[in-house]
């Protein structure tokens, strides 16, 4: 047997849009929300998938999770064409839709755990190990309240536990830490993190949050305008879109030279010229020559090398995907 | 199956612990909708204060008709009324949630919504029904005796059709409140009056290809032995639940094709 949990092929799901072009006629346009999407998993990785608003995230967990079908592809989750066996892959997956709450919201959470419990049809033993396993490890000390009066960090640990509670193969997560604070913030990274160093849940998580993916995810794949423009570890999107190191310079002299080193862009100055931020591009040039570089021109005081954010490879490879094509002008009443 | 029956037995009683939960509102809710069907007698009573036949039926008369009508959507009301929140599912995608438990989606829906101070108004309406029965002539044979309690669940089964079919139009349209009321609570309505008052297309439409003169009217024909001065022959008035199935048929079918449509477009 293959240890592939999720296999999709060419998956696509194509929208209707119809939109007004005059005052009582209307055109239709088909839009590909998730355009021919590659993605095999296996069992035990936690899989960071990324892509700006509207890219098609969402779209693609919905079809993997049997919820929407595909319009076109292949897709097999735990060896189950997702939308013909919804009843029977909802067994074997965990889902939590950031909003679409699966708890009781006026009882006790408790109540809601006992519940998960029948319809999940899970035997008592296994639950209450899991349970006693979730509240220790998410620090569910909050059985007893009622899940309306719980703070939305409370919420989304009960929700990671309802939706693990029947030890699922495969865990989906779409934004789980929107709007957190840094502590819940925390406790769900760590749960995630031990998740994964356990390595019997498959987990697919959709953020924003980069650091979620600084501290969680050894894979990432990046959808925009429904296709997959990045599928490999941090490291390699780093080198691909060229991860720039930033080198600022406290200067004693406002520098007035050009500098003509490879790879290196001035990228801001201060009004005095005093302040100079550099960065370098791949490694044409490392910090050290471009340091050596300045000293002989002007005399340095301080110097700082910032190491490559995320947040910017991310905003690169988003605004470097496929353009969007030119929108035809209305033609004039 | 009993497995299936259990796990929804048990998100009733969550639900019901849930509304319990307020307990002023709860007590509230429920003597308010206790009188609900006390209002639409009075709307009868008004009419009778000015006639004393309506289409040659007696105020008690046309009382049965009613009693059978507002026990029906009562019942069809506590079972399946919680359907028309479908539009907020579908609106706020909340459909997604219930797509991912291992449970059909309308059990869920209707039992994840049930509203147990519906009941209080099941409870009047069969007190109405008790009240009527006892003010009309009938002669009672055993055909008579069988159709006094099926009239009133045929008529919830009826409902329940109606419910469901006419909430699932939210799936294509989702501001499609108003017109689902005009079927349910325009049904109820129309039913509780005999069929011979209304006229022409109005009275083919709902009566006949609606099928809402088989909700109260032939049930109370049936039990008071009055001919259908419509002219239906005299077997046709037994014939409401069969006409009931064919309903929940169609509701099923359309029921289907929602959800299929919600899975193939999204929210």
């Amino acid at each position: 047997m293959s240890a592939l949990v999720i296999d999709a092929r060419g998956l696509r799901r194509e929208f209707t849009v119809s939109r007004r072009v005059g005052r009582l006629r209307w055109r239709r346009d088909t839009v590909a929300a998730v355009d021919g999407v590659d993605l095999r998993v296996e069992r035990g990785e936690l899989l960071g998938y990324l892509g700006p608003n509207g890219a098609g995230k969402s779209t693609t967990l919905k079809m993997l999770t049997g919820v929407l079908v595909p319009s076109g592809g292949f897709v097999e989750v735990c060896g189950l064409v997702p939308v013909n066996h919804r009843v029977r892959l909802s067994r074997r997956i965990g889902v939590v839709f950031g909003q679409r709450s699966q708890l009781w919201w006026d009882l006790p959470l408790r109540e809601s755990f006992e519940l998960a419990r029948h319809i999940w049809r899970v035997p008592p033993a296994d639950h209450a190990a899991r349970l006693a396993r979730f509240v220790r490890d998410l620090d569910l000390s909050f059985l007893d309240t009622p899940v309306r009066q719980l703070s939305l960090g409370q919420r989304m640990r009960a929700e990671l536990t309802v939706a693990l509670l029947h030890g699922p193969e495969v865990l989906f997560l779409d934004e789980p830490t929107i709007g957190l604070d840094v502590v819940s913030k925390q406790a769900v990274r760590a749960f995630l993190t031990e998740l994964r160093d356990r390595g019997d849940t498959t987990v697919v998580l959709t953020t924003h949050d980069l650091a979620d993916i600084e501290r969680l995810c050894r894979r990432i794949v990046v959808i925009d305008h429904g296709r997959v423009v990045h599928d490999g570890t941090l490291t390699e999107l780093h080198e691909r879109y060229g991860s720039r190191r930033r080198v600022v310079v406290q200067l004693d002299e406002p520098l007035l030279a050009q500098l003509a080193l490879p790879g290196v862009t001035r990228e801001s100055a201060s009004p005095d010229g005093r302040l100079v931020t550099f960065s370098l591009d791949g490694s044409a040039t490392t910090a050290g020559e471009l340091v050596a570089t300045l000293a002989a021109s002007v005399p340095l005081r301080d110097i700082s090398v910032a190491e490559p954010e995320i947040e910017d490879v991310i905003a690169r490879l988003y605004a470097s995907g496929p353009a969007t094509p030119p929108q035809p002008r209305p033609p004039s009443a | 199956m009993a497995e299936t029956l259990a796990i929804y037995r048990r998100i009733l009683g969550a639900q019901v612990r849930s509304f319990a939960s307020y307990r002023a509102s709860f007590a509230i809710d429920l003597m308010t909708n206790g009188l609900v069907p006390l209002t639409d007698v009075a709307a009868v009573a008004a009419v009778f204060h000015v006639t004393r036949t309506l289409g040659g039926f007696t105020a008690f008369e046309v009382l049965l008709m009613f009693a059978v009508s507002s026990t029906g959507f009562a019942l069809a009301d506590l079972a399946v009324g919680q359907i028309e929140r479908i539009r907020q599912y579908v609106r706020q995608g909340l459909l997604d949630a219930v797509l991912v438990r291992p449970l059909s989606v309308f059990g869920q829906l209707i039992t994840v919504d049930f509203q147990i101070r519906r009941l209080a108004r099941v409870v009047v309406s069969l007190g109405i029904y008790a009240f009527a029965l006892s003010h009309v002539d009938i002669t009672w044979s055993p055909g008579r005796l069988v159709l006094v309690g099926l009239a009133p669940v045929s008529a919830a089964v009826f409902f329940a059709a109606v419910f469901t079919a006419s909430a699932t139009v939210a799936f294509w349209w989702i501001d499609s409140g108003e017109f689902a009321n005009g079927f349910t609570y325009g049904g109820r309505d129309f039913t509780a009056y005999p069929v011979n008052v209304y006229s022409g297309l109005f009275r083919w439409l709902f009566a006949y290809s609606l099928g809402f003169a088989f909700v109260a009217y032939y049930p109370a024909l049936a039990l008071l032995g009055h001919p259908d001065p419509i002219g239906l022959p005299g077997w046709a008035v037994w014939t409401s639940p069969a006409v009931a199935l064919v309903a929940v048929a169609v509701a099923a079918g359309v029921w289907r094709l929602g959800v299929r449509q919600y899975r193939s477009t999204g929210s």
